[in-house]
This record gives structure tokens, C-alpha cells and sequence, in this order.
């Protein structure tokens, strides 16, 4: 992450904290991260994408467990990550949390749930958002 | 729309690896210098000059790439075209296709493409940052998703959709190390064993550190020509005959299938097609293995074995430098290196010097025709060649 | 008092645990003295990215999961603790922008040592009742910092809980509240400092003891009722000691305290101790049922609150949110270098 990239983050605040993505007002079909225009819709589609919050309901397509940690994730190493299907059809990439990292597995449905992200060092901003812990 | 046709007539190749005494300038002024004196042409022969790098900002602090290598290539005085083009790990392949298409198109009758990364000049968690830049970073890095975390999450799904093995992604590597070591430009000249990479640290499971290409400094570059004009410098010249480029969704989790990278399906059709040949015409490629997953997604993905029959292929051994199709005979990204900028170039030159008879102690038997194939992150872009010898 | 009440209400635990007997051993002291002297089995850790901030939106958002309420309505939202994540930037705007309240709300942070969540509840009290807001939303929530090696190691936690407060369909009535306040200073932290200081036996007779048995008393003279009157008792709890003796000085029983007293497997949570307490309460209360809560904070003060169980809490959906019993079992242990870790107690660089 870029130091000091407060206005980027602030401004994906409604999708990191609340999923909020949006839908396609032709075709129906739901976006995470919301889009300016519908990919099937193309032009039919511009001024007509509605906002959609998601779930945050889903389950994990495939994960691996990150042993070598990028920056301002080294303390948490190691740590899942997984490509997730919502249910309302967009995936996304997230961290697991709140499971033995043994237990992960393709097929385990899971719940958004709000995390710290990551913090910009001493100095900077805290980035909060979403991570997925397993349903029981 | 009648293209010229194009033919490369030099080449030239550092060695790669941690090159401690070599910066960036030196690195491609002395590729750019081997592959002209290669081709025998003199510096003012030189219409124009492409060069693939994929962040010499972060890397070195230093932009205006295009001009930065005319100049330390000697030619600031000629006042030549310089473009510099990205594309993350696949900067170097659309280098190549940029300069093909400028001679194809008759803007021009002889460039210089090169490729060039200096990646030791920052330390290892800079580089590392580095190349997820080539990932999606509000929707993959932020989140903690690291570079081998996204192929690793292909690998894990490859594996539960084709029961593709940690074994069979280890005999890429070990393939390629066996071919590494009879490479003498190559970072990595020693075999390394199966057991080796099983038990080699966890990078991002299922892939070890030795699942994954190294850090590396190196420069590669090569001379296109127009083709009827070749045989004036060389009397190997080889053609270029197919250029493919794709794109595909910058993130991992927006592709149609996590196991295919389609950007490789659209980039490889665009190339047969213009090549006017099928994959079964192919005798050996040079492919992107920046993790040993991707090399087996590479052989599917290009036609060469069936969707999910890449681990089995592997195993069949019809990928190593006496089977049915060699695979990265140069030691591949692997072994080779991969000083990222430098790769797409690096591998038309491995491929040109087997179709000239020149590849040493890894000469593929009858190579008539070869492919490479560069990609850019986790298959978000695709650069494609097919060439032939003359 | 006219009415007003707890309209919704949900709490949060991270799962991490470590047994008073590990941090023990790790500083070589007897893990059995050290348990049993405090009544501390085990406390609650926060893992690298819970904050009091995750703590506080997971708090809310299970309220909000528990009732119908439009979280636009809500008009103000306060959040109590002493470990909020910027000394200057408040907790509250990032809880009101994760629950879907902006922009039309009044918020604020609050401090008071453990009693900065109670204190809140009073405000949105003060704010309901004249008519200021429709909702108000009272979290406490801590992830509070302990020094290697000292005392208050044993007891330092992590966990909060919020309530929200209207004036009607409330599933407890706030009967009435009351406070007691001194400038007495038994536990303190200087800013910019990480540690907290405290003054020993100091923070016993004349602080803890002190404030709650006034606080309580005033209260109970005030409306009359004697502990017998009430169903459940909630008092802070810095260990699982301290409330068993004050609810022996005020005259409740250990029955009475009981199904609020989370100290012994949780810890102190600090500004979230006696919100998670009176959380827990509410997990199992039945229409009807009295519930009596005084709370501590250092420096110095008590809140004490009567409540009455109403029968809208059948109505309600409390299985919508994970009950406090089941985020208290839902555990991992970690050992003391792991806790280092977590807590911040190697220095990164």
C-alpha cells in the first residue's frame, strides 16, 4: 500500500466496510466492486446501475495459506486467503479468520465480518474492511 | 490489411541473476550492443527502439524509460522514436510485438526491442511489493494477497478440479533446473531434485520457494528487420509469423475460470491464426513459468495437452528437452531468471537461437518452428509469438 | 423517569485466549496462586486486526441484527474506551459509517476508564427522553494495554458491547440511573504513554469499594428497593474477586452476580466489562425480571442503572446474534509468545 493513500481508501469506504456494490438496472446482474457500466450491457447499462449492498454470505472457491507475508501483513503470517463466490454471484479475494488454517477447504461457506486491514506504520491511518470467517 | 513481414537477425543476452555490478544502464546497453553486433548492423540502421520494463520507477526511482535506454544505448544523438511499454511481466513481449508491428506496418525497417529489470537495487520485501503491483491493489494486494498467494490459489483449485499433484508441479521446476544448467546466461546452473522442492520453505501453499522464479537483474534484446531485407545481415534470419495479444480482468477472482487464463486462449488464437498453423505444428516453447502452476496452465491453455491434462503431461515427460514438445528449454523463468522486463525478450531469444542450431548443449532436434508466450501478473495480459526458421 | 429503555443490544469477543497460568509461567510466578488469587481463569486477546473500532461495529451490528431498526434513525452514537485506536480520530464515525447511520447523527468518543460505555448509555438516556433523538447507540468496547509483567497483566482484555436506547419497544426499561463521582486518582495512563499506572491497594477500598457501594446505595434509597428486589446484579469487575465481595457489602448474592460475572473466563474488558455483564444478563432474562447495574471507572466514578425485563424481549430475535455463553466458549488458546506478539509487546520496527 502507497503511504499516505488516505483519499483512495476513504473513498472505497462504503465497499470495504459495507459491500456495497451495485447492480445492472438492465440485465439484473449484481457487481462487487461496483462498476461504472454493466460488462454485458455495455452502453444499454450506463446511468442505470443501481447500488447493491451484498451479504457478505458466500463460500470459498479456492485458498491458499500465505506463509511469506507481503508488508504490514508480517505478524500475521500464517495466514488464508481465499477467492470467495458471494451468493449474490461477484467473487472477491479476502483473509479467512476465526478458523485453524488447517480447517480451510474449497466449498466451506463463510460470512464477511469487519477487520483491521492494514495501518499505514506508526503515523498514518488505520484501513478497516472486510475479512471472512467460516458459518457454522 | 497487408502486413510486411518481419524477421529477427540478432540477438543478444546478459547473464541473469543478482548482478551486484551492474546497473540498470550497463545491463541494457550491453544486451543492445551483443544483439547488434549479432546482427551485423551498424547503429544507424536503427529506425526506432522499444523496450519492455515493468517498473524501473520503483525499482530504481527512475521513469522516462524509452529515452534512458537510447541514450545509454548511445544513440541519443541519432534522435530516434524510444518507447518504453509496460505490461507487468509481459513488458517484454509487447516490447517484441510493438517493434513487430512497426516494421510489419512499414513505419520502419529495423528496430531494436530490449527488455531490462534491475530488481537487487532494493531490498527483498521492496521487490516483493514491487511485483504485486501487477496484481489488483485495491481489490487483491490490499487485502493481503500476495503474488505467489494468487497462483498458489490457482494451483489449489487446479489440483481439486484435475487432481494435478505437488509432485507434478515440482517436476516443472526440476525440468526446468535440468535445463537451466546447460545454460550458461542462466541465474541457476545446478539440477535440484524432487525432494528439493517438497520440502523447500512454504512460500504460499502448495508452492515452496522453489515452486517460484527468483528475483533478478538481466537484459535481453533482439533486432527485427523486415524480412525481405534479412538475409542482407544474416543468413539465419528468422521469422516472426504469428503476434498474439489478449487481456483479461486485472484480478484473479473476476476470471470466467480460475484454471484457464484466457488471455493466453485469446493471445494464442490471434497467433495460430495469423501463423496460419495449429498447436500440433509447434516443436518447442518457451512459456511463463513464474510459478511451476503457470507452466502447466501454459501447456493446456496454448493447446499443446488438454484443459486439466497438464499434470499428467508432466509426468509423462513430454515437456523435457527430448520429449514430444520441449518446454522452456532455456531453464525457463525458473531457472533462466526473471528480471520481469527482460523475460518476453529473453524468450525470443532462446527460441531464435534453437531455430538457428545455436542452442549449445539444449538444442532441440529439427526445431523448426517455436512459441513464446509472456504473461503479465496473474493473466491479466498475454503476448504471444510464433516464429520460424527462414 | 419517563420511559426509556434498551431497544437492542449485542456484543463482541475476540476468540483468542490465554490462561492466567501460561502468563504465570512465563514470568515464573506459581500459575495456581496467581489464578486463584484473582478468580482469573483465562482473558480474551485481540488478534493483529481486532481494535476497539472491529470491536465496536460487531457490537452494533448484532444489535441492529436483533431488531428492525432503520440504522438511519439512530441520532447519536458514543463509543466508551481507553484503548480507541487514534488518540485524535474518533471510533464513533467509523461504527456510524460501517452501520449505515451517516450522515444525520450527532457522535462522539467517550473516556472514563471502565465506566466511559455506561456513561454513554446515560447520554443517549438524557438525549431519548428529551426527545433530542429517536435512537441512541451506547457502545463500550476495550482492547486495553497491560505491562509486561505487572499485575494487571492477569486481567487486561478485549471485548465490548453496544445498547441501543429509545422510548419504546424496548426490551428492558431504564428505570432510573444515578451516579457517584470523585477526582480520585487510582489507576491512571499518561498520553503518550502505553502503559497504564495504577496506585496498588489504593484502587480497592477508597476507589472500587468506595464508589460502587455509594453509587448503589444512592440509587436504591432513591427509588426504593433493596437487593432482594432484583433478579440479576452487574458490577464491574477488574477481577473475578472484587465483584463477589462488594455484592457481599451491598447485600446481593453470589446468584445474583453470577450469570453477569464474566471476569473468571474473559477477564477485564475494561469499558466493555460491565456492558458485556449486563449483555450476558440479557441473553437469558425473562419478562418481569429486575436487573440492577453499577459500573466503575478509575479516576473516579459509579453509574448505577434499574432496569425491568419487559415482555418485548420475547418478541425479540435473540439468536439473530451470537449470544455472549457462545462467544465466550468459542476459543483458541495462544501461549505468551504468541500473546507477545499480538499485543504488541516486541518492538517492531
Amino acid at each position: 500500500m502507497v503511504d499516505s493513500a488516505v483519499p483512495r481508501f476513504w473513498r472505497e469506504i462504503p465497499q470495504r466496510y459495507n459491500l456495497l456494490g451495485n447492480q445492472c438496472g438492465v440485465c439484473n446482474k449484481i457487481y462487487f466492486p461496483p462498476t461504472e457500466s454493466c460488462p454485458i450491457c455495455r452502453r444499454k447499462s450506463m446511468d442505470k446501475m443501481k447500488d447493491f449492498k451484498l451479504s457478505g454470505k458466500g463460500e470459498v472457491v479456492t485458498y491458499t495459506i500465505t506463509h511469506v507475508a507481503p508488508e504490514h501483513f508480517e505478524g500475521q503470517a500464517p495466514y488464508p486467503i481465499a477467492i470467495i463466490q458471494l451468493d449474490e454471484g461477484p467473487r472477491i479475494t479476502a483473509q479467512i479468520v476465526d478458523c485453524d488454517i488447517n480447517d480451510v477447504k474449497i466449498g466451506m461457506k463463510v460470512q464477511s465480518t469487519f477487520r483491521k486491514i492494514q495501518e499505514d506504520g506508526w503515523l498514518g491511518a488505520i484501513y478497516y474492511g472486510y475479512k471472512f470467517k467460516p458459518v457454522k | 490489411m497487408k502486413l510486411r513481414e518481419v524477421a529477427v537477425i540478432g540477438f543478444g543476452v546478459t547473464k541473469f541473476g543478482e548482478l551486484w555490478d551492474k546497473s540498470f544502464r550497463q545491463l541494457i546497453a550491453e544486451a543492445g550492443a551483443k544483439a547488434i553486433f549479432d546482427a551485423g548492423i551498424s547503429g544507424k540502421e536503427i529506425n526506432a527502439l522499444y523496450v519492455g520494463s515493468m517498473s524501473a520507477g520503483r525499482f530504481i526511482g527512475q521513469e522516462h524509460v524509452g529515452a534512458l535506454v537510447a541514450d545509454c544505448a548511445g544513440f541519443s544523438q541519432m534522435h530516434i522514436p524510444a518507447v518504453r511499454v509496460e505490461s507487468a511481466c509481459a513488458s517484454g513481449g509487447l516490447a517484441i510485438r510493438q517493434g513487430f508491428m512497426s516494421v510489419a506496418s512499414g513505419m520502419s525497417d529495423i528496430v531494436v526491442v530490449g527488455g531490462v529489470e534491475k530488481m537487487t537495487d532494493v531490498v527483498g520485501n521492496e521487490a516483493t511489493n514491487t511485483l504485486a503491483t501487477a496484481s489488483d491493489q485495491e481489490w487483491e494486494a490490499f487485502f493481503g494477497a500476495t503474488f505467489p498467494g494468487l497462483y498458489a490459489m490457482i494451483a489449489t483449485r487446479h489440483m481439486h478440479e484435475y487432481g494435478t499433484t505437488r509432485e507434478q508441479l515440482a517436476q516443472v521446476a526440476v525440468k526446468n533446473h535440468a535445463n537451466g544448467a546447460l545454460n550458461p546466461n542462466a541465474q541457476f546452473q545446478r539440477e535440484i531434485t524432487l525432494e528439493n522442492v517438497l520440502n523447500a520453505t512454504m512460500v504460499s501453499y502448495p508452492l515452496s520457494i522453489l515452486d517460484c522464479s527468483p528475483v533478478s537483474d538481466g537484459a535481453a534484446a533482439v533486432i527485427l528487420c523486415a524480412a525481405d531485407k534479412a538475409k542482407k545481415y544474416t543468413d539465419k534470419p528468422v521469422k516472426i509469423i504469428g503476434s498474439g495479444q489478449a487481456s483479461d480482468s486485472l484480478a484473479l477472482h473476476g476470471r470466467k475460470d480460475i484454471c484457464t487464463l484466457e488471455a493466453t486462449v485469446h493471445a494464442a488464437k490471434m497467433a495460430y491464426k495469423q501463423a496460419g498453423i495449429q498447436p500440433k505444428d509447434i516443436d518447442l516453447a518457451e512459456v511463463h513459468d513464474c510459478f511451476t502452476i503457470a507452466e502447466i496452465l501454459a501447456i493446456e491453455d496454448l493447446g499443446f495437452v488438454k484443459k486439466g491434462e497438464g499434470g499428467k503431461a508432466i509426468d509423462k515427460k513430454i515437456t523435457t528437452l527430448n520429449g514430444e514438445i520441449p518446454i522452456n528449454t532455456s531453464g525457463g523463468l525458473k531457472a533462466k531468471g526473471h528480471p520481469v522486463g527482460a523475460t518476453g525478450v529473453a524468450q525470443i531469444a532462446e527460441i531464435v537461437a534453437q531455430l538457428q542450431g545455436e542452442a549449445g548443449k539444449r538444442q532441440v532436434k529439427d526445431a523448426k518452428i517455436g512459441l513464446t508466450h509472456n504473461i503479465g501478473g496473474s493473466g491479466a495480459s498475454c503476448l504471444i509469438h510464433i516464429l520460424e526458421a527462414m | 423517569m419517563n420511559k426509556v429503555g434498551i431497544v437492542s443490544y449485542g456484543a463482541n469477543i475476540p476468540r483468542y485466549r490465554i490462561k492466567s497460568a501460561d502468563i504465570a509461567i512465563a514470568w515464573r510466578k506459581d500459575p495456581d496462586s496467581i489464578a486463584s488469587g484473582l478468580n482469573i481463569m483465562e482473558k480474551s486477546v485481540p488478534s493483529l486486526d481486532q481494535d476497539v473500532a472491529t470491536i465496536s461495529v460487531e457490537s452494533a451490528r448484532a444489535a441492529l441484527a436483533r431488531c428492525d431498526i432503520d440504522p438511519q434513525e439512530i441520532g447519536a452514537i458514543y463509543v466508551g474506551s481507553e484503548s480507541h485506536p487514534y488518540a485524535v480520530k474518533p471510533t464513533g464515525t467509523i461504527v456510524a459509517e460501517a452501520i449505515g447511520a451517516t450522515p444525520n447523527l450527532m457522535v462522539a468518543d467517550y473516556e472514563f476508564a471502565c465506566k466511559a460505555g455506561t456513561a454513554a448509555i446515560q447520554t443517549c438516556m438524557g438525549l431519548v427522553l428529551s426527545k433530542m433523538i429517536k435512537y441512541g447507540l451506547a457502545i463500550g468496547a476495550d482492547t486495553s494495554q497491560a505491562a509486561p509483567g505487572d499485575a494487571l497483566e492477569y486481567a487486561a482484555s478485549a471485548g465490548g458491547a453496544g445498547f441501543i436506547i429509545g422510548e419504546k419497544n424496548f426490551i428492558a426499561s431504564i428505570n432510573d440511573t444515578c451516579s457517584f463521582t470523585t477526582d480520585t486518582p487510582d489507576f491512571w495512563r499518561r498520553e503518550g504513554r502505553k502503559y497504564p499506572s495504577h496506585g496498588g491497594r489504593f484502587t480497592g477500598e477508597p476507589a472500587y469499594f468506595k464508589h460502587i457501594t455509594n453509587c448503589a446505595k444512592n440509587l436504591m434509597t432513591r427509588i426504593k428497593t433493596k437487593p432482594d428486589d432484583y433478579d440479576y446484579a452487574i458490577f464491574h469487575q477488574p477481577n473475578g474477586k472484587f465483584p463477589i465481595a462488594v455484592a457481599k457489602m451491598l447485600g446481593f448474592s453470589y446468584e445474583q452476580i453470577k450469570q453477569g460475572l464474566l471476569c473468571p473466563v474473559i477477564g477485564n474488558t475494561y469499558s466493555g466489562a460491565s456492558m458485556l455483564g449486563l449483555a450476558s444478563v440479557l441473553d437469558v432474562a425473562k419478562p418481569g425480571e429486575r436487573i440492577f447495574v453499577t459500573s466503575y471507572g478509575s479516576g473516579a466514578g459509579s453509574d448505577s442503572f434499574d432496569l425491568t425485563v419487559t415482555d418485548q424481549i420475547e418478541e425479540m430475535s435473540r439468536e439473530k446474534a451470537p449470544s455472549v455463553a457462545k462467544m465466550i466458549e468459542n476459543k483458541e488458546y495462544i501461549d505468551y509468545a504468541t500473546y507477545a506478539k499480538f499485543r504488541d509487546l516486541l518492538y517492531w520496527e
